[in-house]
């Protein structure tokens, strides 16, 4: 019928008072499913999280926020169940669900006591191949998204900012647009168009189911078999690829819009895991120490030297996501203190990663960012849904859940020479982006 | 070795038990409530002061920026000292202040070399900060800041207008954030006596959930807070006044939608109608896109993304509020159908189905409220400032099994004035 344990591996975590390890199972079934359990036996209750491999960056210029759609689509009834039954019958069974979309992958969940787990994945098994794209549901739920896009982006001066910061940084990849995709697309496609995006992407082969809670591996792989086995599986046919051109020198933007305070975003591009040879590997975890050390916590070098210190910005942060299936963007973003602007808070900014590549980060910073990181992996263990999420996000991404095991230690290797030399080779003008975010009175001009 | 440890811990896997919630006082009349969790080697520790906002006065933004100065300097410790000091221990470090409570909060690892100077520091931040003229000047600043940040928001603006029209002179009425003037205003004296009056013994309460032993339990809240001066408790709040009329209130914004908040003054912690209002709520408004609220507005018409309606108890009543987005030529439609469906859930006794799928969500979703460390301590915190009763948890579900399509009927007509609502919308 199917394989069984492909690979069993122990989640454990080095720490002086004890040992906590969990098992994780992971199996495929006959039809392509995968499925990944967690046990963690702390309360009796068990979160169940279907991954598929479609997001934004699947999307076509015209098409963009597809995914997105059809994930609120997908509660609106299948041949067995009517419109928003989904939604009925998980709560009358005490659950929590939603669905999200990124990028790169459309999840559904579900947080329920543990004894309920049958009704999640019957309920995703049906939705999966059953759905039943109806244009009266359709209509009325364009409309929703029209409000969640007017909410989320916008009427928000620095979400609608950004949108337009990602549409200049990249010029290639399909990371230029918005997840929720630009209003115009929104409000044209049509139920057709979102009966082919199901057809091309809502398959067993196309999805991995993470389960992690109270529960025994392999009575979770008997439910699956009963609920996703008959599925039949489809021809999946990957994405073209649209990797991103090479950069040749800084690109810069000002939006202005009704706001109250400026702000500013820069946006170096970097490799990340996935776009890195097998060799080269150790350049993510050094920008991702990189990070920690200008943005880990309080004692970090911008809260320190940028918050405190020069009392340059009222707030700031970064960004890095090793993780992501595309050349990222390793970012930086804040608000300048009322006495500063945008362009103090840039310069500033840039000194602090001058002084990266040209001296070596101290020792105890690097200390410091592997016992955070030591700390926050337990710290993690806390939260059923989050521990599925790693898992889900990393397999969707065509990456093995497995990385996690290894990835404090890929950390402890970092040294402070090949965090320079990251620095040195990635954060530099050709593959910068500046946004300013101006602030106008009145209406938007 | 290491594979029998592993084996040992997937066999004795804990038989679900609703936590037992352990209650003590400290020698100096703080209040400890703890609920040991063996499992994880890390420990969540709040220390929660009767500071919150609506002890402000007439100095709104007072408790908050107070209650920011702690990590920025104490016993002659810089902030980049304190800083250093949480993080090279992996320690997490929190403040956050609401309109009842003031609070820090700590995780950290269990281990003693990293626990230990981690509750060091944080006892020394509570008994002697420094609230130096640097630090203040800063992060007075930064709530400046803030303030100006949520002038471009329309949902922070109707938020604001809405408390300061449900609650009027109440302290309820202003946010923690303050307002521009009273921040820019405030002065290191006010800051020193706020915290001499407020951050004392006999106003705190500390909650622990984590893997300690009843022993080292009382260790770590009697290092926090034996050495705070006992002081005197906070005084009652002054009851909050009914509104007399429906008051209605628009301010112009350049968005593409209005934000709309509706609502009037409801129920304290503790009020006999609590679990009434709860389940009620839930069908009305308080169950996602299955709420009735949400079956008209969304998925009927299509008007909004977000809707939704809740009771907040506070000390004294807290808000009953209800929500949502919508484009700005649709307000006045959305707005009668919230309306309308209030009128109909006053009217209308519920079939007792409905009530019956609302008990079964409430009481399945159970094991959800206390799946892990960090929502067992939220619960102990409420549980232990408002002096619910300490088996709470446990008779959650009796007491929502006991709610009656009659009681739902019966508290609604009394509680909820339709006659008496604020309307706020804020947009073009």
């Amino acid at each position: 019928m199917l394989y069984k344990y492909l690979r069993v591996s122990l989640f454990s975590l080095l720490c002086s008072s004890s040992l906590i390890a969990a098992e994780v199972h992971e199996f495929f079934l006959d039809n392509g499913l995968q499925l990944i359990v967690k046990e963690d036996h702390r309360a009796p209750v068990v979160v169940s999280q279907v991954w598929y491999k479609v997001g934004a960056s699947y999307e076509m210029e015209g098409k963009t926020g597809l995914s997105h759609m059809l994930e609120h689509m997908m509660f609106k009834g299948t041949e067995k169940y009517s419109p928003g039954e989904f939604s009925r019958i998980m709560a009358a069974n005490g659950a929590r669900e939603n669905a999200f979309t990124g990028s790169d992958y459309t999840a559904y969940f579900q947080t329920l006591e543990k004894s309920r787990l049958y009704l999640s994945f019957e309920m995703e098994a049906d939705r999966m191949r059953n759905l039943v794209l109806i244009e009266e549901e359709f209509s009325k739920e364009r409309q929703v998204v029209t409000e969640e896009r007017r909410r989320r982006t916008d009427d928000k001066p620095i979400n609608q900012m950004y949108e337009y910061f990602m549409a200049t940084a990249y010029q290639t990849s399909p990371y230029q647009h918005p997840i929720i995709g630009w209003m115009s697309d929104i409000q044209n496609y049509t139920l057709a168009d979102l009966q082919t995006w199901y057809q091309r992407w809502y398959a067993p082969n196309n999805a991995t189911v993470v389960v992690v809670g109270d529960v025994e591996a392999q009575a979770v792989l008997a439910l699956a078999k009963k609920y996703f086995g008959p599925l039949k599986s489809s021809k999946i046919i990957p994405p073209y690829p649209r990797p991103e051109v090479e950069q040749f020198g800084i690109k810069r933007i000002t939006v202005e819009l009704p706001a109250k305070v400026p702000y500013l975003i820069m946006g170096y591009k970097t490799p990340v895991l996935k776009t890195l040879s097998e060799d080269n590997h150790q350049e993510a975890y050094a920008l991702e120490v990189l990070a920690y050390i200008l943005d880990g916590g309080d004692s970090a070098r911008l809260s320190k030297n940028l918050i405190r210190g020069q009392e340059i910005a009222s707030s700031v942060s970064t960004g890095y996501d090793p993780f992501s299936p595309l050349t990222e963007l390793f970012s930086f973003s804040g608000i300048p203190t009322n006495s500063h602007t945008v362009h103090d808070l840039e310069n500033a900014l840039r000194e602090q990663i001058q002084q990266l590549q040209t001296t070596l980060v101290d020792q105890t910073e690097l200390e410091r960012v592997k016992t955070q990181l030591r700390a926050s992996q337990i710290y993690e263990l806390d939260s059923v849904f989050y521990q599925g999420m790693k898992i889900g996000i990393l397999e969707t991404v065509g990456l093995d859940w497995q990385l996690f095991e290894n990835y404090l230690d890929n950390i402890k290797a970092i040294t402070a020479e090949q965090v320079q030399s990251v620095a040195r080779k990635y954060l530099i003008n050709k593959n910068l982006t500046v946004a300013i975010l101006n602030p106008i009175t009145g209406a938007k001009k | 070795m290491k594979f029998l440890s592993f084996l040992i811990l997937v066999f004795s896997s804990p038989i679900f038990a609703i936590p037992t919630i352990q209650h003590w006082q400290t020698d100096n009349g703080a209040e400890v409530y703890f609920v040991p969790a063996p499992d994880l080697p890390m420990v969540n520790i709040e220390v929660v002061f009767d500071a919150g906002s609506a002890r402000d006065g007439n100095k709104p933004g007072l408790a908050k920026l107070t209650n920011s100065l702690f990590t920025e300097g104490a016993g002659g410790q810089s902030a980049d000292k304190i800083a250093e000091h949480f993080d090279n221990l992996g320690a997490e470090i929190g403040n956050s202040v609401n309109s009842d409570m003031a609070i820090l909060s700590l995780r950290s690892l269990t281990e003693t070399e990293l626990l230990q100077p981690a509750l060091e520091m944080l006892a020394l931040l509570l008994l002697k900060p420094d609230f130096e003229e640097t630090s203040f000047k800063r992060v007075q600043q930064q709530m400046l800041v803030s303030l100006q940040y949520q002038q471009q928001s329309p949902s922070a603006i109707t938020k604001q207008a809405f408390y300061r029209a449900i609650y009027g002179t109440h302290p309820y009425a202003t946010l923690a954030g303050g307002n521009p003037e009273s921040v820019a205003a405030l002065t290191r004296d006010d800051i020193k006596a706020f915290h001499a009056r407020y951050y004392v013994a006999k106003n705190a309460m500390v909650t622990i959930v984590g893997a300690l032993t009843r022993k080292s339990a009382e260790t770590v809240a009697q290092r926090l807070v034996a050495q705070l001066p006992s002081g005197k408790t906070a005084p009652a709040l002054p009851p909050v006044a009914s509104l007399c009329k429906t008051k209605r209130i628009h301010i112009d914004h350049p968005s593409t939608q209005n934000h709309v908040l509706i609502g009037q003054p409801g129920i304290a912690r503790g009020d006999p109608d609590h679990f009434t209002l709860y389940v009620g709520n839930y069908i009305l408004g308080g169950s996602g896109l299955v709420s009735q609220l949400a079956e008209e507005v969304r998925e009927k018409r299509g008007l909004a993304y977000s809707i939704y309606s809740y009771f907040a108890p506070r000390r004294v009543a807290g808000p009953f509020i209800s929500g949502l987005e919508t484009r700005n030529d649709q307000t006045a439609e959305a707005l009668q159908v919230v309306q309308d469906t209030f009128q109909k859930f006053l009217n209308t006794k519920l079939s007792e189905e409905t009530l019956k799928k609302a008990k079964q969500g409430i009481t399945g979703m159970f094991p959800l409220r206390i799946k892990s460390n960090k929502n067992i301590i939220g619960y102990l915190s409420v549980i232990g400032f408002y002096r619910l009763p300490i088996d709470y948890l446990q008779k959650f579900n009796d007491n929502v099994e006991a709610v009656t399509v009659e009681m739902i009927q019966e508290a609604f007509q009394r509680r909820l004035h339709l006659d008496k609502l604020v309307i706020v919308t804020v947009g073009g």
